[in-house]
């Protein structure tokens, strides 16, 4: 053990910034990172054990605990749970002999939960030691399992054919789908590759950026800031470096659209990179990819490899004098909140995923304390198209405030899941007839559990800034679908479990209103509890950064839109009900004493 | 008019609220000038003999014992009051929550350092014993609470405001140092 972490640390130079690197190293190495790799990782970064130890904790993929030789990583989003995923999670407990959360006493396989894996529209789905298996059934549960008792490899474990597009490539190799239904000037993967570079370097940096403002391109990670201010913002920041951080984390349940780019248009979001890198000045890129995308590593570092060797990346890129740039990969470790910018940055330093306060902002104070700009991955690649063909041509698609297209990522009761590129402009109801949705909508989760929960009342609504903005995420509910046990639950556990837990209404609030809304589906609620659900939420405007501010829209938004849901299942006679039950209080205690309940 | 009618209890409580409630000194000779009491263990009456105006609980639910007599209070009390910490959040009991009733019970009365004879390895399971809960229950969690009064205990002079404020109908005043964290 000694030799191999010493060997990684060595790789990193010893620098503490790199922290998650060698962690990654050393879990995938181990399949876990014991207290001795942590005290030998501190000594050799001259850390103490407890600063290694938290970072260790923080991440869903690093484990105190061994993991298992085979460490399978069930997805819990909401889609999957539609697409049957309690069938897969039987079976694997069943075939298994354990439950979630546990390893077969042999060490062989261990068996876990995890938060959505960005595969919403080929659920269910499964991580097994950095490979992805997607529509899962329990047939092919049991094959994989019976395969792996066999000591069968993990490459042995793919039985079909592998995805669609570059899924296939050697240095990928995956059976995930693109499902790409719908291109548009984004996707168009009819470009010329290094054009823009090549004629970035005949303009001034200030050129590119008046060139992005024109095109009144904005942040397609869901803030929507625009992206030509930032970048001069961060041009006019005062640092001795900058870096370009690219946003990879696509941590958002139902959003899978960047790991669709990242397979099939890697060399955009590249020159994306470059071209923000020469307008502000910066000399370094950073890609931070979620965990759950490790299965692209070789084949983007092979993409890599040959753009330096094309020198769209290095020194003097295309001949030209001092224009110096280059990407590294930085993977995060199973962190939703990563995706917050800040939360990146700390993350991509070795730290907990925790977001700063803000301001300073990182175009002012970001990456090792230097301006810093950080941008999604669709962000980017707009970018180069905007400067491929004029920032005039770009916003003739969309609308006046949202120009041009936007990848929406469609899953859900619909007959064609997967990625369309569309322009700002259309209605919910145009977005349903392009998927084909089935006989009758429910319901529309519209930018995540983040965002909101709308009726057909409002499927006439437009996508847009100005209207219903979106980070592109649409999941369709059809008509049986129990939307507060299949949707809103689902949504509450997932910020419950992503919080970071710094801020105590992020902490505190979404466990209260998760706890309220389950008495009120056991028929225990009052009117009361839903005017305490809104009252309350309120407070969570307090909280640090995005995640802890809109935790309560799943409640809040399917209140507004659904009430009629809570109100069916409260109690009508009652004014006050606190839900408490005597008798299952002490069941607990009656087992363990072998009494009978005298209540 | 007559006198407003209070009644106290400590249920999973240390009692330290209810001397808290005594610390008012002198004041408790206007106390009983303005209020007449029931069932407490000030005056060790056990049974409500009326309908009260006020009840202040100390302390939360630990077990179905307590669990009856807060809910005999709600019954017998127009306002109930949760008074301190245990009260308001399940205070020091509620340390527990987190671990398994049968972790408690064994260390308790099979491992722990001070266990010596129970050499029948037995945990009490006589009936006439209130059966624990799953966890400690802050009060309002079980019933309708009124108010909440902070502290841990609450300085006696917020319980005498308090009770002064509610009798006179007048404005409880809570400065910051009351209310605060920590
Ligand atoms: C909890 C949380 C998660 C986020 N996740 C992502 C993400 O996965 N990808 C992303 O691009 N932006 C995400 N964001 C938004 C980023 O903070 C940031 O606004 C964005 O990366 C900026 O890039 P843009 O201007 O190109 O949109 C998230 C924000 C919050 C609060
Ligand atoms: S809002 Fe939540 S996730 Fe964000 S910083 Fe606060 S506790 Fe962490
Ligand atoms: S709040 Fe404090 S003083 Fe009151 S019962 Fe609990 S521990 Fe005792």
């Amino acid at each position: 053990m000694k030799n191999y972490t010493q060997k990684i640390v060595e790789k990193y130079h010893h620098d503490k910034t790199r922290l998650m690197d060698i962690l990654i190293a050393v879990q995938s190495e181990y399949g876990y990172i014991s207290s001795e790799s942590i005290a030998l990782i501190a000594h050799e970064l001259k850390m103490s054990d407890v600063d290694v130890e938290q970072t260790v904790s923080f991440y869903h993929f690093f484990s105190a605990q061994p993991t298992g030789k085979f460490s399978i990583f069930l997805n819990n989003s909401a889609v999957a749970n539609m697409m049957g995923r309690e069938e897969v999670a039987t079976a694997l407990e069943q075939e298994t002999g354990i439950k979630f959360g546990q390893v077969t006493p042999d060490g062989l396989i261990g068996l876990f939960e995890t938060s959505c894996i960005g595969m919403n529209d080929q659920e269910p789905a499964a991580i097994i030691n950095n490979r992805i298996f997607t529509k899962l059934t329990s047939f092919r549960v049991k094959e994989i399992i019976r395969d792996i008792k066999d000591g069968k490899k993990i490459e042995e474990l793919y039985s079909a054919s592998f995805g669609d597009g570059a899924n296939r490539d050697v240095s990928v190799q995956s059976v995930v789908s693109n499902n790409i239904r719908k291109i548009g000037p984004i996707l168009d993967p009819n470009y010329k590759i290094g054009e823009a570079i090549r004629k970035i370097t005949k303009m001034t940096p200030l050129e590119v950026i008046d060139e992005v403002k024109n095109s009144s391109v904005r942040g397609r990670g869901g803030a929507g800031f625009p992206t030509g201010l930032k970048w001069e913002f961060c041009r006019n920041a005062k640092g001795e470096r900058k870096y370009i951080f690219c946003n990879a984390d696509e941590g958002e349940p139902g959003t899978f659209k960047d790991r669709v780019i990242l397979t099939e248009l890697p060399r955009l979001l590249f020159e994306g990179m470059v071209i923000a890198g020469y307008a502000v000045g910066a000399t370094e890129g950073i890609l931070y990819i979620r965990y759950e995308y490790k299965y692209l590593e070789t084949y983007l570092e092979k993409i890599l490899e040959a753009a330096r060797k094309k020198n769209y990346l290095g020194k003097d890129i295309m001949g030209k004098k001092g224009f110096d740039f280059d990407i590294r990969i930085q993977f995060g470790a199973g962190a939703y909140v990563c995706g917050e910018e800040s939360a990146l940055i700390e993350s991509a330093e070795g730290k907990r995923g925790e977001p700063r306060d803000r301001p300073p902002f990182p175009v002012e104070k970001g990456y090792l304390e230097m301006p810093t700009i950080v941008n999604n991955v669709e962000t980017l690649c707009s970018v180069v198209k905007v400067i491929l063909n004029g920032a005039e041509w770009y916003r003739s698609f969309g609308t006046a405030e949202s120009t041009g297209t936007k990848l929406l990522s469609i899953s859900g009761d619909c007959r064609n899941p997967g990625v369309y590129e569309v322009a700002w402009g259309f209605s919910v109801n145009d977005i349903l007839a392009m998927v084909g949705k089935s006989a009758n909508v429910q319901a529309v989760q519209v930018g995540g559990p983040s965002g909101s929960l709308i009726g057909p009342d409002e499927f006439s609504r437009n996508l847009g800034y100005e209207d219903l903005a979106t980070g592109g995420s649409l999941i369709i509910f059809g008509e049986h679908r129990n939307l507060l046990k299949d949707v809103v639950l689902n949504f509450m556990d997932f910020f419950i479990e992503e919080s970071c837990g710094s801020c105590s209404t992020c902490r505190i609030l979404p466990s209260v209103l998760r706890t309220k809304l389950l008495k009120i589906m056991n028929a225990r609620g009052v009117q009361q509890d839903i005017e305490d659900m809104v009252n309350w939420s309120g407070f969570l405007k307090a909280s640090r950064c995005g995640l802890g501010q809109t935790a309560a829209n799943p409640i809040i938004t399917s209140i507004k839109n659904f009430r009629h849901l809570y109100e069916a299942r409260v109690q009508s006679r009652k004014e006050y009900d606190t839900g408490f039950d005597l008798t299952k209080a002490v069941i607990e205690a009656c087992e363990v004493t072998g009494r009978v309940p005298n209540i | 008019m007559s006198k407003p009618i209070v009644a106290t209890t400590s249920l999973a409580g240390c009692f330290g609220c209810h001397m808290s409630l005594l610390d008012i000194d002198e004041r408790i000779l206007d106390l009983i000038e303005l209020v007449e009491f029931n069932k407490s263990p000030i005056n060790d009456i056990k049974k409500f003999t009326k309908k009260c105006d006020i009840g202040l609980i100390e302390g939360g639910c630990c077990n179905s014992e307590n669990v009856h007599v807060l809910k005999d209070f709600r019954e017998n009390c127009k306002i109930l009051i949760s008074v301190g910490e245990c009260a308001i959040m399940g205070g020091l009991p509620a340390m527990r929550n987190g671990i398994p009733i049968r972790e408690c019970l064994e260390e308790a009365y099979l491992n722990g350092p001070s266990v010596k004879n129970n050499t029948e390895k037995i945990i009490p399971n006589d009936p006439e014993i209130p059966i624990m809960l799953d966890r400690v229950y802050p009060c309002h969690e079980v019933v309708k609470i009124d108010f909440h009064l902070p502290g841990c205990p609450p300085r006696a002079d917020l319980i005498w405001d308090a009770l002064v404020a509610l009798i006179t109908g007048s404005e409880l005043k809570l400065p910051y140092e009351v209310v605060k964290f920590d």
